[in-house]
């Protein structure tokens, strides 16, 4: 059995995404690496003292520096000539990279640093009792955006912050998801091994916080990429140069309906006038990644 | 046990917590219809699944019964039963 | 040779000599010419260390904080905003038994803004778990920087040291200053050895969270190592002493406090000044002293009332102030006499905030009319038309 970087023993909540991405992540970068952690859930559920879930040397400072504490290692190795000894890992939660650790983030891509960030995608500030973040989808339900006689949730798309990555000029952005573990393995390995500054997101289901079964977390990830709602790709110096497609893409329905942080949109009266926002959200991601499989290209096996 | 500078922990000393009591259903694997795919390896969220001459197994005293693996088997070689106290 | 530099270049010259590996710095004024004359040391190759130019200070204090847990030597500096912004990672650093050294230029705090000196900055950071040294002038802070990194990085500490030096009274100011000799840098401050690292080599895990049952227990370690510090703090003095045959560094310094029947008792740049007065007014005949604190933190409170002792009436002067408490500073020297059986007068003076001047009539003055004052916050020189007569 190959050995897992991240140990059992963690206390995250039965089906939880980000563990698994995390695990994925780590197996796929190898033993040589340090690590940088943002404060959030995989701070929590893997760093009760004197316990560790951790197989690689890690560190976590605090929730929004993140990016910073990663440059200062990877500046330390360099200056010491001890480069080849590891590579430097910078991840969090979407709260952590896209909200209260975006500057740092962006000081760090900005800079060159050669470290890989990775932000765990699970829509919102779950560590904290499942509040809105920037990357929660339009029409969430969470405790900070209940729907309610004039709401429907969240009342913006998601933040795009592979396209604020990619603005940054770095060489490799990817978006990839728990459905596809090679998908991950591949991108990680891939982007490991480029020099300078790399961003991986993964969507993470949090079964905790999206109200789902904790059985259906790789299903519902795999849904969000079927129906146009969290597509999958590539960026190379700044181009799209892959994207997940599909011969048919599904209706968003079907990856609404697993959630309870959606339900109000099948209860409440006008929730599909609601449905209708979050199908266009999907086409316009399908349109922009061309999604759809043309007359002789072949399903990408997964 | 005293406290060590800063806090610093060893690696992998989580094993210490025996998650599997959290459990209130257990994978029963067949080995029956199983292709030997490893997607269950792969995806279960706490890496306790292996296999071993193509009979695979959970780690059960750390598996929290989340039922991934019985959900993504494609050939459906995996049952989530009730854990009996 | 002494050699007539800015306080900024001469702090720069002395972190050369401490060999940082990993430096880091967002600009503000009055720390900056500090960072600009380290860029050039680092783009001349005179000092070869990754030099971050970060987007903020809180990565600045974060860019250290990794780098010092990969092992390396680092320095940061700031102050006043950039100092209010870094303070989440400084109580983190200390927390992570982090040896970082820093430069704190010390300057007023917003609102209103105001780019000049006092100390309201660096009092802030007061209960992070950082030792604190405040200097007199240039020779000084150089002296502290260097002994900073001794003291940071002794097995028996392991904390963050601050070096606060007043905001252009001391970084802008040309001084005499006794550069370092490279080979009894060496020898008084070796290359840092750190007792755990972030490597794959041995893969530990840094900045675990505690439960209940361990919290309490983590912070009174910090505690207790600062008040041992106290200890550490004056064998390297008396060590730097030897090396270069230069005093300076312990706790405290007395200022003609033998015979003395009043003293005053500051930190910082300020101490010059009330040193004219004194020797003005020893030609007099009167007999007053001064109280140097060098160590904020570690508060020195028995070699306060140590150096103190018998002597009746006490003016503490701070360029700080809590507000809707008072000063501070006169409050912890008031707390060293606590439960004696005879208690000196304590009064506590509020000066030169935001850069206000502080003229040798007004620290006279309070001499003179000590008795009149009373209470712990006496804001010296408040122009009372700004006050609309109030």
């Amino acid at each position: 059995m190959k050995k897992n970087l991240l140990a059992p023993g963690h206390s995250a909540c039965a089906g939880c995404g980000e563990s698994l991405a995390i695990r994925l992540v780590l197996n796929a970068a190898g033993e040589n690496i340090i690590v940088a952690n943002a404060t959030g859930c995989s701070e929590i559920f893997t760093s009760n003292y004197p316990l560790s879930a951790w197989e690689v040397p890690w560190i976590h400072s605090l929730f929004e520096n993140t990016a910073a504490v990663a440059s200062g290692i990877e500046a330390a190795l360099k200056v010491s000539g001890r480069k080849s000894e590891a590579k430097v890992i910078a991840q969090g939660g979407d709260g952590g990279m896209a909200d209260i650790g975006l500057q740092a983030l962006s000081g760090m891509w900005e800079r060159w640093h050669d470290v890989l960030s990775v932000c765990y995608d699970n829509e919102g500030y779950m560590n904290t009792g499942i509040q809105r973040s920037g990357l929660t989808p339009l029409d969430t339900k969470t405790t900070t955006t209940p729907p309610g006689k004039f709401s429907w949730g969240n009342y913006r798309p998601k933040k795009n912050l592979p396209l604020i990555a990619a603005a940054h000029g770095i060489p490799y952005v990817a978006v990839t998801t728990v459905a596809y573990p090679r998908d991950i393995e591949e991108k990680v390995q891939k982007a490991i091994k480029i020099e300078g500054p790399k961003y991986i997101q993964i969507y993470s289901p949090c079964p905790l916080g999206w109200r789902s079964e904790p059985s259906q977390t790789i299903e519902i990830a795999r849904l969000a990429v079927e129906t146009g709602i969290y597509p999958v790709y590539e960026m190379i110096n700044g181009k799209i140069t892959s994207a997940k497609k599909f011969s048919k893409l599904k209706p968003v329905e079907e990856f609404l309906k697993l959630q309870g942080r959606f339900s109000h949109l099948f209860t409440k009266e006008g929730g599909d006038e609601e449905i209708k926002k979050i199908q266009k959200i999907a086409d316009d991601n399908i349109n922009q990644f061309d999604m759809i499989l043309k007359d002789g290209e072949e399903l990408q096996k997964e | 046990m005293e406290l060590t500078l800063g806090l610093v922990a060893g690696p992998g000393t989580s094993r210490a917590n025996k998650t599997g009591t959290w459990r209130v259903e257990r994978p029963l694997f067949l080995n029956i219809k199983c292709v030997a795919c490893d997607l269950c390896i792969m995806l279960c969220p706490e890496g306790i699944i292996d296999s071993n001459n193509e009979r695979y197994f959970a780690d059960l005293n750390y598996c929290k019964g989340c039922g991934i693996c019985a959900h993504e088997c494609p050939v459906k070689d995996i049952m989530m039963v009730k854990e009996e106290k | 040779m002494e050699k007539l530099w800015e306080g900024s270049r001469a702090i720069a010259e002395t972190i050369k000599m401490c060999r940082p590996k990993v430096i880091s710095a967002y600009p503000i004024t009055p720390q900056t010419h500090i960072v600009e004359s380290l860029s050039q040391l680092a783009a001349d190759g005179d000092l070869v260390a990754e030099f971050i130019n970060v987007e903020s200070e809180h990565s600045a204090a974060s860019v250290v904080l990794g780098a010092s847990a990969t092992g390396a030597r680092t320095y940061t500096a700031t102050t006043s905003q950039g100092l209010l912004l870094m303070l989440e990672v400084l109580y983190n650093i200390a927390g992570m038994r982090l040896p970082v050294v820093m430069t704190c230029a010390n300057r007023a705090v917003s609102a209103p803004l105001s780019i000049w000196n006092d100390q309201q900055d660096s009092f802030t950071a007061r209960d992070s778990g950082w030792i604190q040294l405040y200097a007199e002038d240039s020779q000084e802070a150089c002296d502290l920087h260097l002994m900073a990194y001794r003291i940071a990085e002794d097995k028996r500490i392991m904390l963050p040291v601050m070096v606060c030096l007043d905001g252009f009274f001391i970084s802008h100011t040309f001084e005499p200053v006794e550069p370092f000799e490279e080979e009894n840098v060496k020898q008084f401050l070796p290359d840092y050895q750190p007792l755990h690292y972030l490597t794959p080599k041995n893969p530990l895990t840094f900045g675990s969270f505690a439960e209940p049952d361990k919290y309490t227990e983590a912070r009174y370690i910090i505690h207790r190592t600062l008040e041992e510090s106290k200890m550490v703090i004056r064998e390297t003095a008396e060590d730097f002493k030897k090396v270069f045959g230069r005093g300076g560094g312990d706790l405290v310094e007395d200022y003609f406090l033998e015979d003395a029947d009043f003293a005053f008792v500051a930190m910082g740049s300020i101490i010059g000044s009330l040193k004219d007065l004194v020797d003005k007014l020893r030609e007099k005949g009167e007999k007053v002293g001064i109280l140097k604190i060098i160590s904020f933190r570690p508060f020195p409170g028995k070699e306060i009332t140590t150096a103190l002792e018998g002597i009746e009436k006490i003016a503490v002067l701070e360029k700080a102030v809590s507000l809707g408490s008072g000063g501070i500073l006169v409050k912890e020297v008031k707390e060293s006499f606590y439960g004696r059986k005879k208690t000196p007068q304590i009064n506590g003076f509020i000066v030169g905030l935001g850069g206000r001047d502080i003229p040798q009539d007004s620290l006279e003055n309070i001499y003179r009319e000590f008795h009149q004052g009373s209470g712990d916050a006496s804001f010296v020189d408040l122009n009372y038309e700004l006050l609309g007569g109030k």
